[in-house]
């Protein structure tokens, strides 16, 4: 325990006391909630890196096996242990590249307009704000409605469609539009699970920016203004740049977030069919629980720790600049 | 006749040099409108007969109009339950995080310590942590404690976990409160207890308020842990029931999505009523670091 240097103490004795008193006080305001976190995050991570390198089943104890769990998953050649697991890395790769250009764009070009004053602009933000307020599960629950073949609204619009195109005289069968398997089909499972995670994130990136967007020094702004910057010059040598914090941030929690995924894909899809939906949470899950294999489930968190760990050290490293300019 | 056309042009023009072009603004309408379609689909799904539905197609004009789908969601799949388990998980959880994280966010605040700084970072690093690392060890945590399938597995659970996002946020709240205000009150006599109940607490309250909008949401929309702590039926949250009815009604979409929606009431009544809170508290780990 160390007093602020700044503080006048009359004795050293005081002091002491002071320290104690102090000691007193910081274990009971952090005292229960450190132990708290302790007992439930922080020692669970732990424990997760060590169940990694044992065959746990959840029944008999588990057995110090090395390295046999990740050499598994790596085993990459046609038929080995980490088919499933390079299908989810790869699936996640996509869910990233998808989230970190849709939503973000989206999230931004709204944010610049709303920030503009226009009419009736609550009703606009609520509009995609109201995707956020959902559990994910009911957003799954929806959208495995709209994506149901034979009655749901996407398959029924396609329908439609076709029926008016058949109807001026095309040759189209408009009941084809009902064999669309939106969640069915190995080619458009992934696509149609991220599609709906991508309703879910436009209004959060357009939060944040529109957050953002308020913190700029209008007077800089215009200031280039009379200085002729309009238009899309002025969003990108004036606004874009200085909007960067926040599109570091936006782009870390877009890349974490889709690491994250897991509700949308476990409800819609589960994975399927033949894994062609599978992600990483959501195969560490099924083989924990569904195929028992624990310490190869852990060892699969691992790796899912690791990769957004490297993520996380780029959000860390910002927090920690603005806590020396603050300081 | 001839004024009002005089007059539009330079209306027009007027809006026009305030506002975003009126073509880019008509594209945001649509997108907004596209947006809200789940929502409207849903909501008119669940007012509909199945059979109705299922003979005459989305796009029919409903023939009646009916609550049979949220009544019957409502006492025969067992909604209710599910959504009192919902607040009886939610309620307690939210509370325990935010007395634990204000408390917390006063200690890193008020006292000046070495492991000050690494506590901090180790709630920061919590919130980038993909919760499925912790899985198994809660879920072997939770039955060594005794208190696997039990709402308190829960509960426990959550206002740990949500500990690193509430203390993040407070701490940073607290941080823009003067510090002469805890030492006059300490000069006065009060002990730090009393300047945590009386001078920090009431000044964080808009923080502690976008917090609770925001951790309610969130902790009554979980799903995973739900799975992985629970087992009865009897106990599970609206979130994994209704996954649960999934199975049961597999193709009754009115009674799915009725449920749906009523699970949907409480966070809508929460965003609703206190939306300024919501958006401030989504920003806030973004834009104050």
């Amino acid at each position: 325990m160390q007093p602020a240097p700044t503080r006048i103490t009359p004795s050293r004795a005081k002091q002491l006391n002071r320290n104690l008193g102090q000691f007193f006080w910081l274990l009971l305001f952090l005292g229960i909630p450190l132990a708290l976190y302790s007992l439930w995050v922080v020692y669970p991570t732990i424990r997760t890196f060590t169940l990694a390198f044992t065959n746990y089943d959840g029944l008999s104890p588990p057995q110090w096996i090395g390295w046999a769990n990740f050499k598994e998953l790596f085993d990459w050649r046609p038929g080995g242990g980490g088919e499933v697991l390079k299908q989810a890395l790869i699936h996640n790769l996509i869910w990233i590249l998808v989230f970190i250009t849709v939503p973000t764009s989206a999230g931004l070009a709204l944010a610049l307009v709303l920030n503009q004053g226009v009419r009736f602009d609550r009703f606009l933000k609520i509009a995609f704000y109201l995707p956020l307020v959902l559990a994910p599960v009911v957003t799954a629950m929806v959208w495995g409605w709209i994506y149901h073949p034979q009655q749901g609204l996407l398959n029924t619009v396609i329908y439609e469609i076709l029926r008016f195109v058949h109807f001026i005289g095309f040759n189209v069968d408009p009941e084809s539009a009902r064999s669309i398997g939106w969640l069915g089909d190995p080619n458009l499972s992934l696509i149609s699970v991220i599609a709906a995670a991508v309703w879910r994130q436009v209004g959060y990136v357009m939060v944040l920016y529109l957050a953002g967007l308020k913190t700029l020094d209008s007077e800089v702004l215009e200031a280039a203004k009379v200085d002729g910057a309009e238009g899309f010059n002025l969003f990108r040598y004036m606004i874009l740049p200085m909007l960067a914090p926040v599109t570091t941030i936006v782009i870390v929690i877009s890349i974490v977030d889709s690491l994250r995924s897991f509700d949308l894909v476990n409800v819609m899809t589960n994975g399927g069919p033949f894994n062609t939906s599978e992600v990483l949470a959501n195969y560490m899950v099924k083989a924990s629980f569904h195929d028992y294999r624990q310490g190869f489930g852990a060892a699969i968190a691992v790796i899912l720790f690791l990769i957004t760990f490297v993520f996380s050290v780029i959000y860390l490293r910002q927090v920690m600049s603005q806590e020396e300019r603050t300081a | 006749m001839s004024a009002t056309a005089t007059a539009q042009p330079q209306l027009r023009v007027r809006k026009v040099r305030k506002g975003p072009n009126p073509w880019v603004l008509g594209v945001v309408w649509v997108f907004a409108l596209l947006w809200l379609i789940p929502f409207v689909g849903a909501i008119i799904t669940s007012f509909r007969t199945f059979d109705d539905l299922n003979t005459r197609g989305f796009w029919s004009i409903p023939q009646e109009l009916t609550l049979n789908n949220f009544v019957r969601a409502w006492n025969q799949a067992g909604v209710s339950r599910y959504l009192l388990n919902s607040f009886e998980i939610t309620l307690p959880a939210l509370a325990i995080a935010i007395l634990f994280s204000s408390m917390c966010a006063y200690g890193l605040v008020r006292f000046r310590f070495r492991l000050s700084t690494p506590i901090y970072l180790m709630f920061v690093a919590g919130l980038m942590l993909p919760f499925q690392v912790l899985l198994l060890p809660v879920f072997f945590l939770a039955n060594k404690l005794h208190i696997y399938d039990t709402l308190w597995a829960l509960i426990l659970f959550h206002s740990a976990f949500q500990l690193a996002f509430c203390t993040f946020v407070l701490r940073n709240f607290m941080k823009t409160i003067p510090f002469s205000l805890f030492e006059s009150a300490l000069i006065d006599g009060a002990n730090e207890w009393i300047i945590f109940r009386r001078i920090a607490l009431p000044l964080l309250l808009p923080g502690l308020a976008a917090l609770a909008t925001l951790e309610f949401t969130w902790i009554f929309n979980d799903y995973l842990w739900a799975i992985v702590l629970l087992q009865s039926d009897q106990l599970k949250p609206i979130t994994t029931g209704l996954a649960n009815l999934r199975g049961q009604y597999i193709s009754d979409w009115p009674l799915m999505v009725a449920g749906s929606l009523i699970a949907t009431v409480p966070t809508l009544i929460v965003f609703f009523a206190l939306q300024r809170y919501f958006i401030d508290g989504l920003t806030v780990g973004a834009t104050k670091g």
